[in-house]
């Protein structure tokens, strides 16, 4: 595939995601955002007035999908300072110190202890002033109905009542209480962790095991993986088959086997690729290519290279600094009916590393100059390499460049990674005839660049004019030292 | 008297014991003290082991040949005391010493009271070894070892780090039990050779007491001795609603001899049973669902390490879990439909859910086996099925009197239902009626899960030792270390591990130690003799342990707690539980 399949997917928002040391041994993280840039749909101009801030469940290991809240360290109405840990999260590699990033009060605790969230959701409300926490928590009561998450009027919190809300929302989805009487359970619990891990809605699968039972199988052939383990293995069968099954059953989706082929399963890295670039399919996109002179650049390049600068960083500036003219290119398509756009440009850059992909993500690329941007990029190398890149170092990025040219390859194109609103490849610069108005003759280097968007937010003019600019800063790279 | 006793067995039969079957002998499983229906299967000591038994031989032999004289003066004493005691107790005996059970605490006692002089017999009314040996540690320990293996060699990932290239595993059930079933045959015969060698009369049947030092063997023979010592042991207890059929519903009994391996098991309760047998089944292939009556799994651990534990053991495992729920009916497989369980809230009793599995394992615990065995005779009521005792094994009838003569260990009295404890209890015993008290310290006895990696711990645990530290006013400390930071277990691949620490950091006293990681069982025994012997963490911390070893993590446990008194404190009195 000569596309780049990217793994990162941004969280929801332009979060800031911190990690910082602590004497404990349980890593102390830095959760919080404005719920300005959290969710436009819901109370947005109200959430930007008022300054009360969403203490979020962070993703605190890149296969982290729900945290459990272990406890409070704080209750609501304490006072809080930055740095401070508030409440202490159980992810499913270990127990982590949640700290605050801001100063403020503790409002409301939206998910109390013991209980779950998924990575995202609002785990608690910080005000900045004693006035705003009974708005706070008017919110938190809105946000711990069991409502859908983009309800617009606080929804009364029994989900079997039927509000009459003022505003037409979304129906609250079936209730579900613990007491409406005996149920069976009828998948296995591998299927259900699968399920879980694939984002299948196991009650919507169909199951073929033993009893209409839903086996792993059968989640995996609903998420469109192939089985990875023979269906309905008899007790006492003598051949365990996980991971590799010795021999695979045959299923109904797989294909034969070719004879001495041999089935190497995804690593971690490579489902998540895998997954990703699955889901980009949910987004319709278009490319437009634009032919850029690269000489001055190149001239730029060989000055500053003995100071430290890479070709990468030459060029994530080049494409900030064209982002912060159309911010338009920078924003995203969360649901289909929106425009959220990201108030920092950060650029993820395509790194292959070995068996994957992953994309280090240079933040505010726009506001840090060029130096500064080389160093970044040479330690998030550094720690990609080491595979130790925090979740926020390859999942924030707003913006993406991948960059091919350096095999050879004089054009290309990428596919959008979800989330992101486009994706710029670039081809490789070479010598290139070309005549200039007066009818002149003369060789320039030129490089294609070809920009992959989400048509439902960036349309052909954006892109082109985008396009230009980029282009314009590129031939007139003295901007960029500045 | 002398005349009756045979030395004639070779001592050297118990010298065909393999020095690797120690490792298959450790204790299998553990609960705290104050839990006694939470407590769990059996370990065997080393006694067990012939090889120290043909010393041992040699000099009863040569005690008894010259010692008679002495055997006789306490039989005075004996007979003497029973008389201001009892209204007609036998005046001479058959024996000095009898044992109702053979299982490990009964055979721990024998070997000790041959070894102090006593002529010694022990009723076995099934075979010898008891649970640990025929239904418990020692069996699952040959599952264990295959899943453990079987881990290695399926994870792919940790194979890969080492370097390592291995075509997929696989496994013969039948193979898999028959190793666990000779493993069982040769310590069993271990045993018995053990017993034989020494000179204890091993007598078959059933025992039922009579009276006071008389009891019946089988149907017909009655036998006399001055002491007698009451471990008839524990069998797996199946609450009420559960229809166990040994097939698709089974006990540990069933599981051990591994006659299938069910797709999909569901185990109810989450101690050390369901725990070992979960890794063996996730291992072997199954998928499991845990059903714990209890609001979270794994209650008897240490909370810290019960979460870590969960964490590698639970979560990234083919198992699920059903928490605060009650398992009121099971119903085996038949007629073509799978083995159903209804599930029933444990607080307010509503129906919760009915599972549809392919099998059930029942490890809710053990039951006390003391039915039948005449304790009306002599006015002893038990209770839950156990037999009361005092902190020396005493029997207390219903009169909350001592019973003379007759003492109570393990499983059957329910203070610590493990088998080092039963023979450490019955070591106990022997030392009393031989003239020396003596008091177990059960805080001391170790206990362990062998799980892949192991859990092992002494002593308290942190909720149990902050509520003693809060009644009686001393401040406690903890300290932990990581196997992160071990050599060895680096080398070994195996760096997920803790090791806690709970202390007094005014004297030093060790209060409980818990270890979750590689080899964890074999550690926790540098910690168990350092309670037992009265060790403080000041002294301890200066020993030397050999580099590098994943006894290091213990070292650097101790190292890292910090003691405010610097002058080593006398041996503490054992404390009594």
């Amino acid at each position: 595939m000569a596309s780049n399949p990217f793994l990162s997917r941004p969280t929801l928002s332009n979060t800031s995601i911190s990690f910082s040391s602590s004497t404990s041994t349980s890593l102390p993280a830095h959760f919080l955002r404005n719920p300005s840039s959290a969710n436009y749909s819901r109370r947005r101009i109200l959430s930007v007035r008022s300054k009360i801030r969403e203490i979020f469940m962070p993703a605190l290991s890149s296969t982290m999908t729900e945290g459990k809240i272990v406890s409070w360290i704080k209750s609501e109405g304490d006072r809080l300072s930055k740095g401070e840990s508030v409440v202490v999260v159980e992810s499913d590699k270990a127990d982590m110190d949640v700290e605050t990033f801001y100063d403020g009060i503790l409002a409301a605790i939206v998910v109390p202890e013991g209980e779950s969230a998924p990575v995202g959701a609002p785990i608690g409300l910080l005000a900045e002033t004693e006035s705003e926490i009974d708005e706070a928590r008017a919110k938190a009561t809105s946000k711990s109905a069991p409502s859908s998450p983009k309800a617009v009027t606080p929804t009364p919190p029994p989900p079997t009542s039927t509000p009459a809300p003022a505003i037409s929302q979304p129906p609250p989805p079936p209730a579900k209480p613990a007491s409406d009487g005996p149920r069976k359970i009828v998948a296995t619990p591998f299927a259900k962790k699968l399920a879980k891990q694939h984002k299948v809605n196991i009650e919507s699968v169909v199951g073929t095991g033993p009893f209409g039972r839903v086996t792993p199988a059968d989640v995996e052939t609903a998420a469109g993986i192939t089985p990875s383990k023979g269906i309905g293995t008899n007790a006492g069968s003598n051949i365990v088959s996980q991971p590799t099954p010795p021999r695979p059953a045959p299923s109904v989706a797989a294909p034969p086997p070719v004879p001495g082929s041999t089935v190497v399963p995804f690593t971690t890295m490579q489902a998540a690729v895998s997954k990703n670039m699955v889901d980009s399919l949910a987004v319709p996109t278009f490319r437009v290519g634009y032919p850029v002179t690269t000489d001055a650049l190149d001239a730029l390049y060989e000055k500053v290279k003995p100071k430290g600068v890479t070709m990468t960083a030459l060029l994530a500036k080049a494409a900030a600094m064209a982002l912060v003219q159309h911010p338009v290119v920078n924003a995203t398509c969360k649901d289909g009916k929106s425009f959220a756009h990201n108030s920092s440009i950060n650029i993820a850059v395509a790194v292959a590393i070995d068996g994957g992909l992953i994309t280090p993500v240079l933040q505010d690329a726009d506001k840090l100059d060029l130096y500064l941007l080389s160093e970044k990029w040479k330690e998030l190398l550094k720690k990609a390499r080491a595979k130790q890149l925090q979740p926020n170092e390859y999942n924030s990025g707003t913006f993406t460049l991948s960059n091919l040219g350096m095999f050879g390859v004089d054009r290309f194109d990428a596919i959008l990674p979800p989330g992101q609103g486009a994706i710029m490849a670039v081809g490789a610069s070479k010598p290139t005839v070309v005549a200039d108005a007066d009818g002149f003759f003369s060789v320039k280097s030129k490089m294609l660049v070809n920009v992959t968007a989400d048509h439902r937010i960036i349309y052909g003019a954006d892109l082109a004019a985008f396009l230009r600019t980029f282009a314009k800063i590129v031939e007139n790279p003295e901007s960029l030292t500045l | 008297m002398q005349s009756s006793l045979s030395i004639s067995v070779s001592p050297h039969t118990s010298l065909t014991v393999q020095r690797s079957n120690r490792n298959a002998l450790e204790p299998l499983a553990f609960a705290p003290p104050s839990k006694p229906l939470n407590l769990r299967f059996c370990g065997l000591t080393r006694e067990a082991l012939g090889l120290s038994s043909l010393r041992r031989n040699s000099d009863s032999f040569r005690f008894r040949l010259s010692s008679s004289a002495r055997v006789r003066r306490a039989d005075k004493f004996f007979v003497s005391a029973s008389l201001s005691d009892n209204g007609s107790p036998p005046k001479t005996f058959d024996y000095d010493l009898l044992i109702v059970g053979a299982g490990v605490g009964g055979h721990g006692a024998a070997l000790h009271a041959v070894e102090k002089g006593l002529k010694t017999a022990i009723i076995e009314g099934d075979v010898v070894g008891g649970t640990c040996v025929n239904r418990g540690c020692v069996p699952s320990k040959a599952l264990l070892a295959v899943s453990g293996r079987m881990r290695e060699l399926q994870n792919d990932h940790h194979l890969k780090a080492l370097g390592l290239q291995v075509s997929a595993a696989g496994y013969d059930r039948q193979g898999v039990a028959d190793h666990a079933n000779n493993l069982a045959s040769k310590i069993r015969n271990n045993l018995t050779n053990s017993m034989k060698a020494l000179g204890v009369d091993i007598l078959t049947g059933f025992g039922t007491i009579l009276g006071p030092q008389k009891v019946k063997v089988g149907s017909d023979k009655v036998v006399t001795a001055k002491d007698i010592i009451i471990a008839t042991g524990s069998i797996p207890f199946v609450p009420k609603g559960i229809e166990v059929d040994g097939k698709t519903v089974i006990t540990s009994d069933h599981a051990l001899k591994l006659e299938s391996v069910p797709d999909w098991i569901a185990i109810v309760g989450s101690g050390y049973i369901g725990l070992e047998f979960s890794d063996v089944y996730t291992a072997l292939g199954s998928e499991v669902t845990f059903i714990e009556a209890l609001d979270q799994l794994m209650p008897g651990f240490d909370p810290e390490i019960g979460k870590l534990a969960q964490r590698v053991l639970i979560n990234p495992r083919k198992i699920d879990y059903h928490t605060g729920v009650f398992a009121t009916k099971i119903t085996p497989a038949k007629d073509g439909k799978p083995v159903t369980i209804e599930l029933i809230d444990a607080k307010t009793k509503e129906p919760k859910d009915t599972l549809e599995v392919d099998a059930a394992l029942i490890a809710t615990g053990r039951a006390p086996f003391t039915h039948g065995l005449g304790l009306e005779n002599i006015n002893v009521a038990t209770q839950r099925g156990f037999v009361p005792v005092d902190e020396r094994m005493r029997v207390i009838d219903s009169n909350g009197n001592l019973v003379p003569h007759l003492y109570c260990i393990g499983d059957a009295n329910g203070k610590m239902m493990l088998a080092h404890a039963a023979s450490a209890q019955g070591i106990s015993v022997v030392e009393q009626v031989t003239g020396r008290d003596h008091v177990l310290n059960h805080l001391s006895i170790p206990a362990a899960c062998f799980t892949h990696p192991e859990i092992s711990m002494v002593g308290l645990t942190e909720p149990q030792a902050r509520e003693k530290a809060e009644k009686e006013g001393f401040e406690i400390s903890i300290a932990k270390t990581s196997f992160k930071a071990n050599t060895k277990a680096l080398a070994e691949n195996e760096g997920e591990g803790l090791a806690k620490l709970i202390y007094r950091p005014d004297n030093g006293e060790i209060l409980g130690v818990h270890i979750f990681g590689l080899h964890a069982a074999d550690l926790i025994h540098e910690a168990s003799n350092a309670i037992a012997l009265g060790t403080r963490i000041q002294d301890i911390k200066l020993a030397v342990h050999a580099h590098p070893t994943l006894s290091e993590v213990l070292d650097e446990l101790f190292k890292s707690a910090k003691v405010k008194a610097h002058v080593s404190a006398p041996v503490s009195e054992p404390i009594a539980v």
